[in-house]
């Protein structure tokens, strides 16, 4: 059982301690533990953290959104056109951005998406004028996007590729065609798998400080960059768990109402 | 015959956009780790080592590659050990809320670091145990643990549960069963383990940065480098940790894939 202990020590405790951090006071520059609402009220009734809150929400949103709707073709792909070696192989490639570092892949786009790059000098050759995407929302995304892409992409190649064959030959057979094949037996059959690798992007995104921060030039902040302001300059720990914990209930609402959308029954 | 063929083909190349998209960034930051300019354009420059020179010039950047190792060290050890008896509580017992351990035991990825890193920062301060190597270690043990629990469950599916009995029955401890039988079993997975974990812990950047406090890992250094100009120091760093990292999945993915379980016990 050390893991339980661990666990509890390390993990449990900590997201609880936060918890009640919230509820503590800044005096003086030093936390004083307490039960104020002070932190709760001061967050919950200002402008800039629900204006922060809408963004990242939105943000997050569009991610997924994106990242699923790019990611289908190639899963679909993957999963039913090639065969299983060329799969296989493809899985053990996208496997490998996990493991290199966020940070540098972050800062290539940073070079690419500048105003200098080659984003915007391929925009200036077709006519956009040079353009720089950095310090944008667009920016933003992509970074989003390299973060969440390749685990959307495997996750859903997993799924389709688990999907009986038997049952796409049958709506053949049936005089199904393939437009209507996809829409009606494989999204459907593989709904579960799909769902689960949207709600992964969305959790990736809405947490996620880098791409905001160094593709998106922070403004207007994302919840996770209030938290880093609010904790590294300045003590405002407290203050910084109120958005945390605000965070965590959004995550968990989102998650449950995905997970029920996932295994609800038709019709 | 020939529209689906083009079909198929155009699926291929949307395949092929979306691994482009993926690893242009990792692709781009090793090209222009050998680049001489300072501002990345095409065409390129001459090739040189300069970047990397500088990079191993500077002390502190040898100083965060050691705590970065030591990190990534102990965390592995911590991880892997408490990932084992995870998993083999997990194969081996059934009891009461093993549900909900075993949700604890999966939980830690899927908190955004963020929170992570302020709960983590804001308890061991509490606790007297922030800004210090060993921080970093407890931190990256909770957050790689499950990784290594899911690898080494997996591998203990395989095995048979009366090998265990039996080896009691020919009159073998428990210790001693487990020495000699679970164990070895289970050893290409302990392996792809303790490579795996060493890979999480050497990439994570967030809960370093929060409960680092001077001991920096290299990627908060990489960090930190960003927040400042356009530097290729990071392409030439970033080669580093991509090479470091890549060893370590290659072997995990290899041990992993093979069939371990074939290999002769040598005694």
């Amino acid at each position: 059982m050390p893991l339980l202990i661990w666990q509890v020590l390390f993990f449990v405790v900590p997201l609880g301690f936060m918890f009640v951090m919230s509820f503590w006071l800044v005096k003086d520059y030093r936390m004083t533990p307490a039960f104020a609402l002070d932190n709760w009220l001061k967050i919950l009734t200002w402008g800039i953290f629900w204006r922060a809150y809408g963004y990242t929400l939105a943000l997050a949103t569009a991610a997924m959104a994106l990242a699923s709707l790019f990611a289908f073709p190639a899963s679909y792909t993957l999963a039913f056109k090639a065969s299983d070696a060329a799969r296989r192989w493809a899985l053990f490639f996208l496997i490998i951005p996990f493991f290199t570092s966020y940070l540098v892949r972050v800062y290539a786009w940073q070079v690419v998406l500048a105003g200098n790059g080659i984003i915007s000098a391929i925009l200036g050759f077709v006519g956009l004028g040079p353009l720089s995407l950095l310090n944008t929302p667009i920016g933003t995304l992509v970074g989003y996007l390299t973060l969440t892409f390749p685990l959307v992409l495997i996750l859903q190649t997993i799924s389709l590729s688990s999907i009986d064959k038997n049952l796409i030959e049958a709506a053949h057979n049936l005089g199904c065609g393939p437009l209507r094949t996809i829409f009606a037996v494989i999204i459907p059959a593989a709904k579960v798998g799909l769902i689960v690798a949207a709600l992964f992007c969305f959790i990736l995104s809405f947490g996620d400080f880098v791409s905001p921060y160094y593709l998106g030039g922070s403004k207007p902040p994302t919840l996770s960059i209030m938290i880093i302001d609010s904790t590294k300059s300045g003590q405002q720990w407290p203050r910084a768990a109120v958005i945390a914990v605000m965070m965590i209930i959004s995550l968990l609402t989102v998650a449950f109402a995905s997970v029920t959308a996932a295994y609800r029954r038709r019709g | 015959m020939n529209a689906e063929k083009a079909l198929k083909w155009a699926l291929f190349a949307y395949v092929a956009l979306a691994f482009a998209f993926i690893f242009t960034p990792v692709i781009w930051s090793f090209i222009f780790s050998f680049n001489s300019d300072r501002f990345p354009s095409l065409p390129l420059g001459s090739f040189s080592l300069k970047w990397y020179e500088t990079v191993l010039s500077r002390p502190e950047i040898l100083q965060a590659a050691v705590t970065s190792l030591t990190v990534a060290i102990c965390t592995s050890l911590l991880a892997t050990f408490i990932g084992f008896c995870t998993a083999y509580t997990d194969f081996r017992y059934h009891f009461m809320f093993k549900q909900a351990y075993l949700a604890l035991a999966m939980l830690p990825p899927t908190i955004p670091l963020i929170i992570m890193a302020l709960a983590m920062l804001s308890w061991l301060a509490q606790i007297g145990l922030s800004g210090q190597v060993i921080s970093i270690i407890i931190s990256h043990t909770v957050l790689a643990a499950p990784f290594a629990m899911a690898v080494i469950r997996l591998r203990l599916n395989d095995m048979d549960p009366n090998l265990e009995a039996a080896s009691w029955n020919l009159g073998a401890s428990e210790w001693r069963a487990m020495r000699e039988v679970v164990i070895p079993f289970a050893m290409p997975s302990i392996i792809a383990a303790l490579c795996l974990t060493a890979a999480v812990s050497f990439d994570e950047f967030a809960v370093a940065w929060f409960v680092s406090g001077l001991n920096k890992t290299i990627p908060v250094v990489i960090l930190e480098i960003l927040q400042g100009n356009v530097d290729p120091q990071i392409n030439a760093i970033g080669t580093f940790v991509f090479i470091i990292s890549i060893a370590l999945i290659v072997t995990a993915q290899m041990l992993m894939l093979s069939k371990g379980g074939k290999k002769e016990a040598t005694q």
